[in-house]
């Protein structure tokens, strides 16, 4: 009883987090509140029993990828007079890919219920532990997590061509 | 959870705070005095015998001085920027053993507040979040040294983050434990990690200077360059969070290089003592260990000078995280190599 309602309260908590980043007005909250919304679902995982995984959303998230997304930010120093004109186009082109996007998440929804009654990751406790998450990566999910390896390196490789292409032009 | 454990659980981090504090604020007056022996000076000799109690006098001169919020900062974010920093240096000290079990009132008590099982990965969550007071403070006051101040400690903190890591795995590879308990009874007696691991050491000290903002690494508060740095508009007890916060910090990183690699509260000999004595001197060995590293870490900002921001860039991202990655590579081969899986 009491775990069901925490997560009644974190999930409420997650989702009020999540709508103040769309609805603050300046970008620098907005990061803010979605730091806090990364808090809130690390919360979640580790009521699931994925410490692991709610370390590491943690680490890269809320500490590496919302610090560069702060450091941007701040550097361009966002206000409302930048703000660009939303022409009707861009508009309906947002509605129509924002709406796509809701479908998919309320077919999942669909299937969760249909499928996902009475399972809940509490029944496997030791599913999120370290050990078995390696196991697991290593074994059965072993192509896939080498696969996704290589998209990182070559993001890697992408983002740095990118800057050495840069610093030629300003030669 | 029964109520005694809540209760020796709740008693324990009260004591933590407090130690928390009152080693910060002695910090202070440790890191004035070693100033002016290293300058062949006196030091602050006024207030007490030795100008003992000089922390409590600065502690009250802060709490005095008027509190002052620029006209055009972000309030609330202002606020809360100097909470943040010290939020994150305090909790740390939630994950780090202190001692053996100590036996009080029949019943054995672990001076750990949470046996975390990835509790290094915990310590590196809290570091990766701890910028945020700096960015927010320093982008909150609305100035532009101040967010020189801000911009400098995320890209610093960013850079550095990745070698500390890399760094720590292979400790992690050595204990084969990510909880910091286990790491800590895997070095028992002498057979501390410093001797396996003495690179990756080096890149740990280097990479937690950085990440503490302590020189030479101290850019984003650089006063020739930037007044104040991310302080700059903080006044009264805001500016002693910061300030407070950076000490604290100082305290449990020099707990966390301890046990990661000089043996957490082991000392050569213990197997000689056990129950209540071992307690105690194993604690006063990890104190004495912390202590070694908080002298080393203030030796080193009276001694070397400060580095220029490209050259911090370049230690970070061309020389600590390519000799971190080899040194990992071969810790794995040899960790391979004794399992006998090569």
């Amino acid at each position: 009883m009491s775990l069901q309602m925490i997560s009644v309260i974190l999930g409420s908590l997650t989702i009020a987090s999540a709508l103040m980043v769309i609805l603050s007005k300046h970008p620098i909250r907005s990061v803010i509140y979605l730091v806090i919304t990364f808090f809130f679902i690390s919360a979640m995982y580790i009521l699931m029993n994925a410490q692991f995984l709610a370390i590491v959303n943690m680490i890269v998230y809320a500490g590496a990828i919302m610090v560069l997304f702060l450091f941007v930010l701040m550097l361009l120093n966002l206000n409302k007079e930048m703000e660009p004109e939303t022409t009707r186009m861009s508009l309906f082109s947002a509605i129509i890919a924002g709406g796509t996007l809701f479908l998919v998440m309320i077919t999942a929804l669909r299937d969760t219920f249909q499928y996902g009654k009475g399972y809940s990751a509490v029944k496997v406790p030791e599913a999120g532990l370290v050990e078995n998450l390696g196991n697991l990566l290593f074994s059965k999910y072993l192509v896939p997590f080498e696969i996704s390896s290589i998209l990182f390196i070559a993001a890697m490789v992408g983002a740095v061509l990118l800057a050495k292409r840069e610093k030629q032009v300003i030669d | 959870m029964d109520t005694a454990m809540l209760i020796e659980k709740s008693a324990l981090v009260l004591l933590l705070f407090l130690i928390s504090l009152g080693v910060a604020a002695y910090q202070t007056y440790f890191e004035r005095k070693l100033a002016a022996w290293i300058q062949d000076r006196v030091g602050p000799d006024r207030a007490g015998p030795f100008g003992i109690l000089q922390p409590i006098a600065d502690g009250t001169k802060m709490f005095l001085k008027e509190d002052f919020i620029p006209a055009k900062a972000d309030k609330w974010l202002f606020i809360i920027g100097p909470g943040i920093s010290m939020f994150t240096a305090l909790i740390t000290s939630a994950v780090v053993p202190w001692g053996t079990n100590i036996n009080l009132f029949g019943r054995d008590i672990s001076l750990q507040v949470a046996d975390f099982n990835i509790g290094i990965l915990f310590v590196f969550g809290v570091v990766s979040i701890g910028v945020y007071g700096i960015m927010i403070g320093g982008w909150a006051s609305n100035n532009k040294y101040s967010l020189y101040g801000a911009i400098r400690a995320s890209s610093q903190m960013i850079s550095y983050e990745l070698a500390m890591g890399i760094s720590a795995i292979t400790i992690v590879m050595l204990s084969g434990s990510l909880s910091l308990n286990d790491i800590v009874k895997s070095q028992h007696g002498m057979n501390w990690n410093i001797f396996y691991q003495p690179v990756a050491f080096f890149i740990f000290f280097i990479t937690s200077l950085a990440e503490l903002n302590r020189a030479p690494f101290d850019l984003p508060e650089c006063e020739s360059e930037l007044i104040g740095g991310y302080h700059t508009e903080y006044s009264s007890m805001k500016l002693g969070l910061y300030l407070f916060s950076e000490y604290t910090s100082m305290f449990v990183s020099s707990a966390i290089m301890a046990i990661l690699f000089f043996g957490g509260y082991n000392f050569p000999g213990m197997d000689a003592f056990s129950g209540n004595t071992l307690a105690i001197l194993s604690i006063a060995a990890f104190a004495l260990k912390i202590f070694l590293f908080i002298f080393v870490i203030m030796w080193i900002r009276w001694t070397i000078p400060r580095f220029r921001f490209d050259q911090l860039m370049h230690l970070g991202w061309k020389v600590l995280i390519p000799v971190a990655i080899v040194n990992m590579l071969i810790t794995g081969l040899v960790v391979a190599w004794n399992q006998g899986w090569m």
